[in-house]
């Protein structure tokens, strides 16, 4: 529970002038996540704290290295919740690392994406400026959008000091229903479900099962049950944390895990030799003994990306861009960080 | 530059453009670009050097490519509806419409996304989309006239932000044309592409980086049912309690308004909506999703107004008396308009607590300023839309209104709000983004601005002031009898 800006401003200021390669670290729970970086640590976990929680404002900002933990005990005080789910991996991950990495849990589809609920940051910039994008404000749209544009830039434009999020009221009733049925169904099924308004917050295809969660008022989740019926059982109300942790027996594997993200409609693909399907089909983990290129133009085909997301072996972690996009992130990257001292190659392999 | 010299330029820009486009798609005399020389901010006018319309992605590159080589300014227009002068057009520059990107191109019912030119209107979106059961939720309230394009442009918002955001958070992809006339394809299919956020980068960004050329949006299930409460009360800081009350209550609702006395009175002079005039205050809350959903929150909400104090709550009995309720509240600008000569509406974003605060400060301003203020308020994310009365015959009225106005946005900046929650900066509020951002951010978004357009062809002058500006001051005005789009909505 310490601000310690002062002291990572003069990290960054000497690993500028020196041109010495940086390593972003938080909670070091996603270190896996993106290609393998070389470089000073530079330990955010330190500069730590919630400095505000108003309940009523739906709002909260936090140090960086705040850890995830902390803020969601302290939202569910006020019956509030940060409704990206972020994963927390091994634990110890913080806000900072959440926003950098820019993921999503189980409920993503439904509540957004981290990106969705910035509302405002404090950065390092590669000079070691500390600078202030966004708010405290639901709506604001002065100035380019430089507090969502850092959500998932893996730090390659700055070190994030604090953000302000948009926090949400946390449902007052959830179950987990479970039905058993093959892969064709169930992805109708959970395609169907996305376009009805039901209280719909997870929806995961596994081994035979479809996985559905639904949350919401008492009456409105209990007439869905109803309706949509499937078991329901103690066990299943974890589930959907392993799932978003990866401490389901089926991530457990040491052999590369890909992270496919594509049209939840589109069909099973030549590469999905053992999938889960999440976000109703539209985030499917793969284990295959496909190659990376065959994955990625399977993929891309399909206008999807595909990430080696653990266990990556020297492949590329992210699906390379098209030139003009490349360029175009190399310029915004030369101007947030002129001597690339941030996550060097962690985006970009060959930077 | 002389006459001369943009004459000469006019009929240069005119004969390449005549080699790539229809020559009755390029307006070069005065009567043909008199209806450009504004957008929906009609107090800044300039006449462009010459409009150009393309039809198709490839006459827009072509375009862009004549442009840059030629070292032309260009803004881009959607339907020109915009309050914030952002589609202003430069007397050397060209003025690119995309109002013939008119067609939806794909409803992906399965997906939920819906693809669609950027002329599209806002509306058209969710029309179409209805007989899958589905919308596009953002709804900016000229969304009747408003294209696509100029909501991305704008990151347009609407009532319904609070819980189903704005314009940045419900798209999927973008197709943008670059200054150098490249095109670049922005997003995929699935819910997030590799690389830096560009989606978010570019929505909002006010055709200072890119020519958006096609938008594919993700669509929503249309609720099964909406259902509106309406409660008085004797005091504004009483309503602004009730507002932090229901949120406290965990209630998510979907449009949350209050009405300040000058504006509901106006409003129900109007259209009689049934507003209580005696009141100091009313609030509109609406909740949607299932029928179950909304029996249940829709008595919670009721309770917890009249805990809070309001000294009467409705509930609307059927969609005849919920759009009689919603009626006062989408009048409420040209209600104005009925008891004031001009109005000079602002669009602050504030944290919503220091609402009574900013209230009373804005009512001992109407004093020293001795002009009138209604207030109407999306209270659930603190946009706030003083609007200020005043005579633009009467001299110095105007000059007082503007001052007026930037008090206002200078106060929001400094209970931590911002000078735009929505309408975007333009040219209107050029100078107050001097009052948010200090030199070290401006500087930054230059660098931004740098990297999509180094030589500053698009859109130049607008939404981020040089440093040399910041010394000047200004402001934004509406007049009301110049108000265009009259017909249009305004909340």
């Amino acid at each position: 529970m310490a601000d310690i800006s002062d002291q990572l401003q003069q990290q960054v200021q000497t690993a500028h002038a020196g041109r010495t390669p940086l390593r972003i670290q938080g909670g070091n729970s996603k270190h896996f996540y993106g290609n393998p970086v070389e470089g000073e640590v530079l330990d955010i976990s330190g500069h730590s704290g919630i400095v505000s929680h108003e309940p009523t404002e739906l709002v909260l900002t936090a140090r960086a290295g705040t850890p995830l933990d902390e803020i969601e005990a302290t939202l569910a005080q006020s019956g509030q919740m940060l409704s990206f789910e972020p994963p927390h991996f091994n634990g110890g991950a913080t806000i900072g690392g959440a926003i950098a990495a820019g993921l999503g849990g189980p409920r993503r589809p439904w509540g957004g994406a981290p990106r969705d609920l910035v509302l405002g940051v404090k950065l390092l910039d590669g000079q070691g400026q500390v600078l202030s994008f966004g708010g405290q404000v639901m709506k604001n749209v002065a100035g380019y959008d430089v507090s969502r544009l850092m959500a998932g830039s893996f730090g390659a434009l700055g070190a994030i000091l604090e953000v302000s999020l948009k926090v949400l009221p946390a449902p007052a009733k959830t179950r987990t229903l479970v039905l058993d049925m093959n892969r064709d169904d169930a992805v109708r099924a959970m395609r169907e479900f996305s376009r009805k308004p039901l209280p719909l917050t997870a929806a995961c295809f596994l081994d035979g099962h479809l996985y559905l969660r639904l949350a919401g008022s008492h009456a409105s989740v209990n007439a869905w049950k109803q309706r949509i019926g499937g078991e329901e059982t103690a066990e299943h109300n974890t589930f959907w944390q392993r799932l978003r942790d990866h401490q389901l027996d089926y991530f457990q594997r040491e052999q590369t895990l890909w992270r496919l993200s594509l049209a939840g409609k589109a069909p099973r693909l030549a590469c999905e030799e053992h999938s889960l399907l999440d976000w109703a089909g539209a985030q499917r983990w793969v284990y295959t003994s496909a190659s990376a290129t065959e994955i990625r133009e399977e993929v891309a085909a399909q206008g999807g990306h595909a990430q080696a997301f653990r266990h990556a072996a020297g492949i590329d972690a992210f699906q390379p861009m098209e030139p003009l996009l490349l360029s175009l992130h190399q310029r915004l990257k030369q101007r947030f960080d002129p001597h690339a001292i941030f996550n060097r190659q962690r985006l970009f392999q060959h930077d | 530059m002389p006459n001369e010299n943009l004459d000469s330029l006019r009929d240069r820009l005119a004969g390449q453009f005549q080699k790539i486009i229809a020559s009755e798609f390029i307006l070069t005399r005065e009567e043909e670009l008199r209806p450009y020389e504004c957008d929906g901010l009609s107090a800044y006018r300039h006449l462009p050097l010459i409009v150009v319309l393309p039809g198709d992605i490839a006459e827009v590159r072509a375009v862009m490519r004549i442009c840059h080589r030629e070292k032309v300014p260009v803004v881009a227009r959607g339907a020109g509806t915009g309050l914030s002068g952002g589609a202003l057009p430069l007397e050397n520059g060209v003025l690119l419409s995309l109002a013939r990107f008119s067609r939806i191109l794909d409803i992906d019912a399965e997906n939920l996304v819906a693809r669609v030119q950027p002329g599209v209107r806002n509306l058209a979106i969710s029309e179409a989309a209805k007989p899958y059961g589905l919308y596009y939720a953002p709804d900016p309230s000229s969304q009747i006239a408003c294209s696509i394009g100029g909501n991305v442009a704008e990151n347009a918002g609407g009532v319904h932000c609070l819980k189903y955001g704005l314009t940045v958070n419900n798209l999927q992809a973008l197709k943008i044309v670059t200054v150098d006339g490249e095109l670049l394809e922005i997003g995929g299919s699935g819910l997030d592409s590799p690389g830096f956020d560009l989606l978010a980068l570019m929505t909002g960004s006010e055709g200072m980086l890119g020519i958006v050329v096609e938008v594919s949006v993700r669509l929503l299930p249309i609720p099964q049912r909406a259902q509106v409460a309406m409660a008085a009360f004797d005091s504004v800081e009483k309503a602004g309690q009730a507002v932090a009350d229901i949120i406290a209550e965990g209630i998510l609702p979907a449009g949350l308004e209050m009405m300040d006395k000058p504006s509901l009175r106006a409003a129900e002079d109007f259209v009689h909506a049934g507003y209580p005039t005696e009141a100091a205050a009313i609030l509109l809350c609406e909740v949607d999703g299932d029928n179950e959903e909304v029996s249940e929150e829709i008595a919670r909400v009721r309770q917890r107004l009249l805990k809070s104090g309001a000294t009467e709550v409705r509930t609307a009995n059927d969609d005849e008396e919920r759009a009689r309720f919603w009626a006062g509240r989408k009048a409420a600008f040209p209600a104005v308009g009925r008891i004031s000569p001009d109005y000079y509406c602002m669009d602050g974003t504030i944290p919503r607590k220091h609402l009574p605060r900013v209230l009373r400060e804005i009512a001992r301003m109407s004093e020293e300023f001795k002009l009138s203020a209604a207030n109407v308020f999306h209270a659930g994310d603190g946009n706030l839309h003083p609007l200020i009365l005043y005579n633009g015959n009467e001299p110095g009225e105007l000059e007082r209104a503007e001052k007026f106005g930037g008090k206002i946005l200078e106060l929001c900046v400094e209970v931590g709000g911002t000078i735009t929650g929505e309408h975007g900066v333009g040219l209107e509020k050029i100078n107050q983004m001097c009052a948010q951002f200090p030199p070290e951010e401006l500087n930054f978004f230059h660098a931004i601005k740098a990297a999509f357009d180094p030589l500053a062809l698009l859109n130049p002058g607008k939404a981020i002031p040089t440093l040399n500006r910041c010394a000047e001051f200004g402001a934004m005005h509406v007049k009301a009898g110049d108000l265009r789009f009259p017909h249009l909505e305004r909340f």
